[in-house]
This record gives C-alpha cells, structure tokens and sequence, in this order.
C-alpha cells in the first residue's frame, strides 16, 4: 500500500524552531543567528559588541562548536551570560539543540541573543534555530569570490558583516565585486564593514543592533 | 556528516505514517531532493541503514527523484539549471537571479505491508 506523505523532512527542525522563535519573541528578545567559515572572526565580532553595547543592552550568547569550549570561555570572561553547545562533529546547530541551551538561561534578564553556529557556510543554512535574523560574517583574508562559491548561504541571510576590514591594504579583496554579487544575490540585504581588532565600523553595526531591537518592541 | 540528521527525520516521517496506517513494514520510502539540499544518496543509505535497525523500516528501499535547481536571471529573462553553485547567468554573465526549483526536500511517499 502506498501512502502519500509530502512532508518536508527538516519538519520536526522547523516545528522547534518556531517554538524557539514563540518563546524569544514573549522574552522581547532579538536572537541573531551568526554564520561564517572557521576564523572569520565571530567570537570577536560578539565580544567587539559587547565591548559597545553591554552597558545598556543586556546580551546572551549561545556558542555552538564541535569540540573545546575556547570561544564560551573568552565570552565568559566579558561577563556575559554564556551556554557552550558541544555538537561532537555535527557540522551545524540545530533547533533541539538551541532549545535545551534556552532552557539553562534566563530569559528574563536578556535584550540581545547570539547564536554563534558551527564555522562553516554549508550546512548551517538548512537548520533554522529560532532567530529572528541570520548575519553572515564573512572577512577579508577569505577572499571576494565566498559569495560566488556558497550562494545559498549568502542569499539566505539579513545582513552581511565584513570583518578585518583593517587588513584591506595588505591583501587583494575587490570589495566592489563582494558588493555587487551579494546585492544580486540577495536583494535588499544589510551590509557592515568592520573590523573587530580596531572597532572600525561598528557605529552602523551597533545602531542596527540597536535599531532591530527597538522594532521587535513595537 | 549533516545526512544524519536529515535522515533521522526521513525515518521519523515514515514511522510516524506507518504507525498512523497500521502498517507491518515499511518496503519503500520516496523522497523527493533538491538540488540545493547537498544531499548524498548514499550517506543517507548508509545512515537508514543504522537508525533504522529494530525499527518496521529497517532494509527499506529509499528512492530519490532530484530536481535540478533551477534559477531565472532577472536581467534577460533567461531560465537555466546552474552547474554545481555556479549561479551566474550563461547568457549576460550577470548574478542577478531568482531561484525557481531546487530547494525541494520531502518524504514524497512511502509504501508499506
């Protein structure tokens, strides 16, 4: 006997997901959902805004990595509440795993939620997590040509963070093509240029922050 | 190894529509892929073949029905299926595009005794 299904099969994913979005959204929490490749600089990007934000914006960050607790320690010691997600080789965080960190944290005490994903610009854009916005960082030293390779990550995101921007007169990075392909690929898509060793930049960054959480409130 | 998780949810899906038609066994489960997914058919045969030990679906056939991904350029009109992640337009060359087909990814049908 066939049996006629059509369901999609990241379904339990998404059903999580939205329980996860239902539950931020009553807490008035914006959660960020950060992509990127290894060593594009996500820890430091979170510990940049912080640095510029912390004093008014209370803020949360969930790290999701395959092994160490390296990057949970370093937030850690910017006095910022943190839960490590250890996923043993899983390649991306997935929305179960986001729900049990949220059961550990309190939500009541929390403006701003980063979700740091595994460093990698595959897989982690098929798992929705919960978030209201996904940022992919991308960074100079990576080269202009992420967005031609990896497409679907690029063209699923809100905004585009490019770090280590400072590096931009030692190495050859056309920012006009980055620009240009991920404004094709992604109409209407925010971009930020920064660099999170000296904090250039980050005005826009931090007034977007800023800016996003203000309209979740509304 | 993200086959393992998508594969975890083709089992779930068919157990749970097994369950729900009283069924013994299941024989076959259709799955529909697109070609955004990155799916590898055999990483996924070879997860079933683990998760679904001491379960009704265990030595299921999986079939997979692909579907190219497909984009249409916003600037010429022009409709075409991207080689590999490869999206720019073959005829202006230009990026600007919108995607058609390719991001399907469900169980389409199973069978079951």
């Amino acid at each position: 006997m066939k049996i006629t299904v059509l369901k999609n099969i990241l379904d339990a994913n998404l059903q999580t997901a939205e329980r996860n979005q239902r539950l931020l959204e009553s807490h008035d929490i914006l959660a960020i959902n950060i992509m990127a490749s290894p060593g594009a600089g996500k820890t430091s990007l979170i510990l940049k805004t912080i640095e510029g934000l912390g004093k008014e914006v209370a803020i949360g960050v969930i790290e999701g990595d395959i092994a160490s607790t390296v990057d949970a320690d370093r937030i850690s010691q910017a006095g910022v509440p943190v839960v490590q997600i250890n996923t043993g080789g899983g390649c991306h965080l997935d929305a179960n795993m986001v729900a049990n960190a949220l059961d550990t944290m309190d939500l009541k005490k929390m403006d701003l939620l980063f979700i740091e994903n595994v460093g990698n610009l595959v897989c982690p854009a098929g798992f929705k997590l919960g978030e209201q916005k996904r940022v992919v960082l991308a960074s100079i030293p990576e080269g202009d040509d992420k967005p031609h390779k990896y497409p679907s990550m690029f063209s699923q995101t809100e905004a585009i963070v490019i770090n280590k921007t400072d590096l931009l007169p030692y190495l050859e990075f056309d920012m006009e093509d980055f620009k240009g392909t991920v404004n094709s690929l992604n109409h209407g898509v925010k971009l930020f240029e920064v660099s999170a060793k000296t904090g250039g930049g980050f005005d826009a960054w931090l007034s977007w922050l800023k800016e996003e959480i203000s309209l979740l409130r509304k | 190894m993200h086959e393992l998780s998508y594969t975890q949810g083709v089992l779930d899906i068919a157990l749970e529509n097994a369950r729900k038609a009283e069924a013994k066994r299941v024989t076959r489960i259709n799955l529909v892929i697109g070609g955004m997914s990155g799916i590898v058919d055999d990483s996924v045969r070879f997860c079933f073949e683990l998760l679904s030990q001491d379960s009704i679906a265990h030595n299921a056939e999986l079939t997979f029905r692909h579907v190219p991904t497909r984009l249409r350029c916003r600037e010429c009109d022009l409709a075409f299926e991207p080689e590999s992640e490869q999206w720019g337009c073959p005829r202006c060359r230009k990026w600007d595009v919108e995607l058609q087909a390719g991001s399907e990814f469900y169980v389409d049908s199973i069978e079951v005794d």
